[in-house]
């Protein structure tokens, strides 16, 4: 293949009809006759519904239905289903479509409005009466762990799954270390809060179709579930992906109750149904992540190097778990990250709590696990002495090391297996960004000025590009435009773009004329979905073969033509040639009209492919009866093992003493994500991610209180940075191709957001001098920490804010 | 029923005089979104904080959000469909400063705004005038860049158009 395209920072070609104010997101559907649903949601963490009056609701101005549990029939009685089932899983629990006989959170959908505007949907939804008898709620992980109370009243635990795995053999490493060390981490809860809420349409049309548009992460899979659900035949109803204002992860549940109902009533009621989130419900009704307990042992010798290492946790999977214990899984196989530890044991207790449930949010479990291991690592250099920098590098997979087993269970059910990278060489690189080497000066002619700045770093290895499959075709028109279609659903990755240039470069052809369509089961039925930074790898290979069976059908019509070998037919500005001769040369859209025998000649393009055009060449031109018309090509990549991206973070930062302020003076971040599509797209996702992992270090707290009563559902009290909080971030990059596909590529969607924390924790923690093993902090935190080591244990340790076991109030519950 | 009561509200939209009914308790927001069609307006929180929903009332930056439509009724709206080839939009294109594009009307819209009131800023000034608005995807950095090469780009261009003699002294630049 010859490359032009790949490696460049082309521009996106998504970004015209943004900015004409032409995209087309969720709410700006709006069909002739659409009705607008508001949802009734539970006001009570825990209870058992004792009454639900609809009455009133039903007789307000402009409403067309209520609906409650019992009005579902059979589709009420049946719970959302288990997307992953885990034999460690042993006490499954998913939500009905509409909350029956209990509620497990505030904000579970109770009852749903439909009325002619979302005006009176809402004013409607507020006439709906719910009594409830209200059970102790159970908030934050550790107290489910220990409390008497439980989440759901019918189960005798808060455990939902317990699950332990060991790679090595870590008591005889413990017996071998030289230096033990024991700690508690905790990270607290969070939400992705893409700036666009979630939504979906649903339009019955005249010929008994049910199109549905959707703001999913997975339209597919919400089409074979819908079929499902509704028991309607799968041709009977097509999924849309519109353009979606970001994902991150919590558009990706199958499903989210209104995912259902709002087609479901579209059926029902014969008009078209539209629901569209507003903010302070999205905090409440769309998923969560990130809480987790952390207990660590770790054995190391003189020098640093890690013997072994025993991870207990406790994972907070909110009142629900859909996606099994997928989460607490990436976590556990994650945690090790570029180092290498040849003992290794984990044990994870997955509990609920009567908090909103919790699936994967950009890093799904891999940011706590990045989090606990460099505070291992920080800690183990501050107790020998040694510079941080220096224990990294001790403890690095080296180069020659790969493929590495880590060894515990991947989350697509493989041993976790390293692909490639080169770890110590970006962390270099990283080091010299940074400035590492002039900062203990910097450091203490800063102090000298009475400033107290500190430096942090963070590495992690990113999951990325896992199965099952992605597929996609192509159809070269004869327009000349090269129109691609798959399955996978885009949030703003720049999908179609690098897909374009893939496709662009194998088939010599102009950017602008390759068109990528997502999400859209009407174009491309097979799909698995957008998570787990898999596109680029999975989508891309599928791309890139579709694209290479169409130059091979091509230089088939073309060798024919050309009376050449098919070997010596080149592809090049839009056109196809005979090496040597560049200057007889046929467009490839011509070839396409070849590719298609047609009847009638409808211009004078299509003349030509007609059966009864005498010229002698042409007539030789339409395929044989075993090849099918058209220039088109479908494939699809099934990768069996996932690729490996990694980086590290740095960070310094300058720390007021008195206010308790962070300021960020400096951040780098060198990346690995293999060969590089768009460098300017992976430093954009490098850029997001970062900014996400810092809102995640310092603002972004889902506070809770012991009533299970959400605390700060909006911008204003859940801090999403401003660009004022986000300091300019250096990207460099390192490329070290993955063996396991054609392009080299490996994914980058969730790197950024993985390191941050650490890094930024991290370099706090050395301003101060302190110890800090929680995250987020917030400026009273910091403050106190400056305050003194006493006051600072009491900030930063979690043990020392309460301990194991004791009830929680909101600064830890959550 | 107050639900009900409606009024005509005419504005001018980009140049064009449009007109529609809205109750009264209608947010601008939704009536330039779904009594106008112009559904390039989005709205990320209902809140006033995000500023995805962003326009300029008569040349001044609102959050459509916390408008009623019949606040603005006689006034002069400019939304980002009026924004078509205005450099900061092409410098968002150019500078890769935009990825899911939710938020990216509100901020060309901020960004414009200001500009026009600070035709030459530092970074330090553009990172407080985009801090009005909230972009989840970005991590800001493009963002910054596009505003400020826009900002270079727009000065360059006033340069020329005030004082042509010595533009052309210098050559095409």
């Amino acid at each position: 293949m010859t490359t032009r395209l790949i490696g460049a920072s082309v521009p996106r070609s998504e970004d015209r009809r943004i900015l004409d104010g032409a995209g087309v997101f969720i709410d700006d559907i709006e069909p002739a006759g659409c009705l607008h649903v508001a949802m009734v949601r539970s006001t009570c963490a825990n209870g058992r519904i004792r009454r639900v009056d609809a009455t009133p609701a039903r007789a307000a101005p402009g409403v067309v239905a209520v609906y409650t549990a019992d009005d579902l029939g059979e589709l009420g009685r049946r719970n959302l289903p288990l997307l992953i089932p885990n034999p460690a899983l042993t006490e499954p629990r998913t939500q009905f479509l509409l909350a029956f006989e209990y509620v497990h959170f505030v904000g579970e959908a109770v009852a749903m409005v439909v009325a002619e505007s979302r005006y009176a949907a809402e004013d409607a939804a507020g006439l709906v009466e719910v009594d409830y008898t209200e059970f102790p709620a159970v908030v934050g992980p550790l107290n489910a762990f220990h409390s008497k109370e439980r989440a759901h009243v019918d189960m005798n635990t808060n455990v939902a799954a317990h699950f332990v795995q060991e790679h090595g053999d870590t008591e005889a490493a413990f017996e071998g270390a030289t230096r033990v060390l024991e700690r508690e981490f905790m990270v607290e809860r969070s939400a992705a809060t893409p700036i666009e809420c979630r939504g979906v349409v649903a339009i019955p049309e005249q010929t008994g179709q049910l199109l549905v548009y959707d703001s999913s992460q997975a339209p597919s899979t919400i089409r074979a579930g819908l079929s499902t659900y509704l028991g309607v035949a799968e041709h009977e109803v097509e999924v849309v992906a519109p353009d979606v204002g970001g994902g991150f992860g919590v558009k990706l549940p199958v499903f989210y109750p209104e995912e259902i109902l709002v087609p479901w009533a579209a059926r029902r009621l014969g008009a078209p149904v539209k629901f569209v989130e507003d903010r302070s419900e999205h905090f409440v009704a769309s998923n969560h992540e990130r809480a987790q307990w952390h207990r660590v042992k770790v054995g190391y010798e003189e020098d640093g190097r890690i013997c072994g290492l025993v991870d207990e946790f406790i994972h907070d999977a909110g009142a629900y778990c859909p996606y099994g214990i997928i989460i607490p899984i990436v976590t556990a196989s994650r945690l090790p990250g570029p180092y290498k530890i040849p003992a290794y044991g984990s044990e994870m207790h997955v509990v609920y709590t009567n908090t909103v449930p919790v699936t994967p949010y950009r890093g799904a479990g891999m940011p706590q696990g990045a989090f606990v291991m460099e505070r291992v690592i920080d800690l183990i250099a501050r107790d020998l002495g040694v510079d941080r920098a220096e224990v990294r590098r001790r403890n690095f997979i080296a180069p020659d090391e790969f493929p590495y087993v880590v060894g515990l269970m991947d989350e697509d059910g493989t041993t976790t297996t390293y692909d490639s990278g080169d770890y110590p060489r970006g962390f270099e690189k990283l080091l010299e960004s940074i400035g590492h080497a002039g900062f203990p000066a910097e450091q203490a002619a800063a102090l000298a000025e009475g400033r107290r700045i500190g430096i942090g770093f963070g590495c992690y290895v990113e999951g990325t590009g896992c199965g099952p499959y992605e597929g996609a075709r192509i159809h070269v028109e004869t327009t000349g435009k090269v129109f691609v279609s798959t399955g996978i659903a885009t949030q703003g990755q720049s999908h179609c773009t690098i897909l374009s240039q893939i496709v662009a470069d194998v088939l010599g052809v102009a950017l602008d004329d390759v068109v990528v369509k997502t999400g859209d089961t009407r174009q491309f039925k097979w799909a698995t979905g957008t998570f787990a930074s898999r596109i680029a790898v999975v989508a891309g290979s599928a791309v890139a073969e579709a694209a290479l069976l169409v130059k091979e059908k091509a230089a088939e019509i073309a060798a024919r033509i050309f009376e050449a070998s098919t070997a010596d037919v080149a592809f090049e500005d839009g056109d196809v040639f005979v090496k040597g001769s560049p200057d007889v040369r046929i467009p490839l859209r011509q070839v396409a009209v070849l590719a298609n025998p047609l009847r009638y000649a409808f211009s004078s393009e299509a003349l030509a492919a007609t059966q009864f055009v005498g010229d002698g060449e042409r007539a030789k031109a339409p395929p044989p009866s075993e090849v099918a018309p058209g220039l088109e090509a479908t494939a699809y990549a099934s990768p069996e093992f996932a690729t490996f991206a990694s980086g590290a973070h740095a960070a310094v930062v300058e720390v007021d003493v008195e206010t308790g302020a962070v300021r960020i003076l400096r951040y780098s971040v060198v990346h690995d994500c293999g060969r590089m599509i768009n460098p300017a797209v992976v430093e954009g996702q490098v850029h997001g991610g970062t900014a996400q992992g810092i809102g995640g270090a310092l603002y972004e707290r889902i506070c809770y209180d012991e009533e299970g009563q959400l605390k700060n559902a909006n911008f204003m009290d859940f801090l999403v940075p401003y660009a004022s909080e986000i300091p300019e971030i250096c990207v460099e990059h390192t490329e070290t191709p993955s063996p396991l596909n054609p392009l080299g590529v490996k994914g980058v969607g969730e790197a950024g957001c993985i390191s941050a924390a650490p890094a930024v924790i991290g370099a706090i923690e050395d301003a101060l001098g302190v110890e800090i093993t929680s995250s987020p902090l917030s400026p009273e935190m910091v403050a106190g920490l400056a305050a003194g080591s006493a006051g600072g244990e009491a900030a930063g340790s979690f043990a020392a804010r309460g301990g194991v076991g004791q009830s929680r109030g909101e600064t830890d519950g959550a | 029923m107050v639900l009900e009561d409606s009024r005509a509200v005419r504005v001018v939209v980009n140049g064009e005089v449009r007109e529609a009914d809205a109750p009264v308790r209608m947010l601008l927001s939704d009536f330039l979104r779904h009594r106008l069609g112009l559904t390039g307006t989005h709205v990320g929180c209902e809140q006033g904080v995000c500023g995805s929903c962003t326009i300029h009332l008569n040349g001044d930056p609102h959050r459509s959000c916390l408008l009623l439509a019949v606040q603005a009724h006689g006034e002069e709206i400019t939304t980002i469909e009026g924004m078509r080839e205005h450099p900061v939009a092409l410098s968002f294109a150019r500078c890769h400063a935009i990825q899911c594009g939710f938020c990216t009307a509100g901020l060309v819209m901020s960004a414009t705004a200001f500009l026009r009131e600070e035709p030459a800023p530092s970074r330090q000034a553009i990172v407080g005038a985009v801090s009005s608005n909230l972009c989840r995807c970005t991590g800001y950095q493009n963002i910054v860049r596009a505003v400020a090469e826009a900002a270079a780009e727009m000065g360059a261009q006033a340069d020329e158009r005030a004082s042509p003699d010595t533009s052309a002294a210098v050559g095409p630049g």
